[in-house]
């Protein structure tokens, strides 16, 4: 009896000490080309100086999931230790002739389409494995699409912290408010990847949800 | 004579079919999709009555994903669940919860899945519904 009670209390101070050390899984999520590899790129170049992966203006860039590890990221003073781990967009359609317009040949196109529809399986499946995710919004596009709301269902599910950032604010047809009143029960962050406006709220978003990891 | 079924994901052009939440109140997660995505590549217009969970719809997205370039001319799914805003009040919410609870699903939504052969795109925002169709 006597030691197990000093058993379970080493066991606390322990865990205690080495719990801020513990790598965090950060999730990127979201529909294809709203920005999330733009955005994962900007956090893992302004903290590790290289980023995560390519980026286009074709959807399904990110056709498999790509990871960095050990990113320390520093805000006010404080640090934390994130895995960053980028997912494919997730669809319910793909279509290999969609490629074919952006001048890709119907051989490439085919084989895109089939990566792509991997990609999304392999989003599906990461779901189970993330402490945290950011889903990334385009914010020019209708917010109201299933898909968005099925990826913060099974978040919810699995009680996984949830940010949503409305990424690409620099451009006119942008519309934050919308996000906003699409998911009223979420914290929405509007930011710009691309050119790194307001990352500074978006790091402290983080932070806060990190605590209830 | 062929039974119906022996003719189902043979009909030219497509249907609307209209499934009652009782058909898969009882099913498991499993089946339930099965029975989706049986009506769904017989090229019809899913109407169902509820909607399924979370983790389901997922299953079915990433299910659906597996069976492009394997399943002829199957490009996906459209899909879109319709319900309430989750502004009822408290009162409306348990009201909500206790209906929910006794049919054991949410009778109020309606979800909508079609092959997206078919359909192009399901326009949503929070005032109306539109189902473009593929000319």
């Amino acid at each position: 009896m006597v030691i197990k009670i000093f058993r379970n209390f080493f066991k606390r101070i322990f865990s205690n000490i080495f719990k801020n050390k513990k790598e965090i899984k950060l999730g990127f999520y979201g529909p294809p080309n709203a920005g999330k590899t733009s955005l994962a790129n900007r956090i893992c170049k302004d903290f590790t100086g290289e980023g995560i992966g390519k980026i286009s203006k074709i959807p399904h860039e990110t056709r498999s999931v790509q990871f960095k590890e050990k990113v320390v990221i520093e805000y006010k003073g404080k640090k934390m230790l994130f895995k960053m781990i980028d997912t494919p967009g997730i669809a319910t359609r793909i279509d290999y002739e969609k490629f074919l317009k952006y001048k890709i040949k119907k051989k490439e196109a085919k084989k895109r389409a089939k990566e792509a529809t991997q990609g999304v399986i392999e989003s599906i499946k990461w779901l189970d494995d993330m402490d945290l995710v950011v889903i990334v919004l385009d914010s020019t596009e209708n917010p109201y699409n299933q898909v968005n709301i099925t990826i913060i269902g099974n978040l919810v599910a699995r009680k996984i912290p949830v940010l949503i950032v409305a990424n690409k604010v620099d451009l006119k047809k942008s519309d934050i408010k919308k996000i906003e009143a699409a998911f009223p029960e979420y914290e929405v962050v509007g930011i710009s990847a691309r050119y790194g406006k307001n990352l500074e709220e978006f790091y402290e978003s983080i932070f806060k949800l990190s605590k209830k990891i | 004579m062929k039974k119906k079924s022996e003719n189902f994901g043979k009909i030219k052009g497509f249907s609307i079919q209209f499934l009652p939440y009782s058909e898969i109140r009882d099913l498991g997660s499993n089946e339930r999709i099965k029975k989706i995505l049986k009506i769904v590549l017989g090229n019809n217009i899913l109407i169902l009555q509820g909607k399924l969970m979370a983790e389901e719809e997922a299953r079915l997205i990433g299910d659906t994903m597996a069976m492009i370039g394997y399943v002829k001319n199957f490009k996906g799914i459209e899909l879109a669940v319709i319900s309430g805003n989750g502004n009822e009040g408290f009162f409306g919410r348990m009201r909500k919860g206790i209906v929910n609870s006794l049919s054991r699903g949410d009778l109020g939504a309606i979800t909508i899945i079609g092959p997206a052969t078919i359909v192009k795109e399901i326009k949503r925002n929070p005032k109306k519904i539109e189902l473009l169709l593929n000319g």
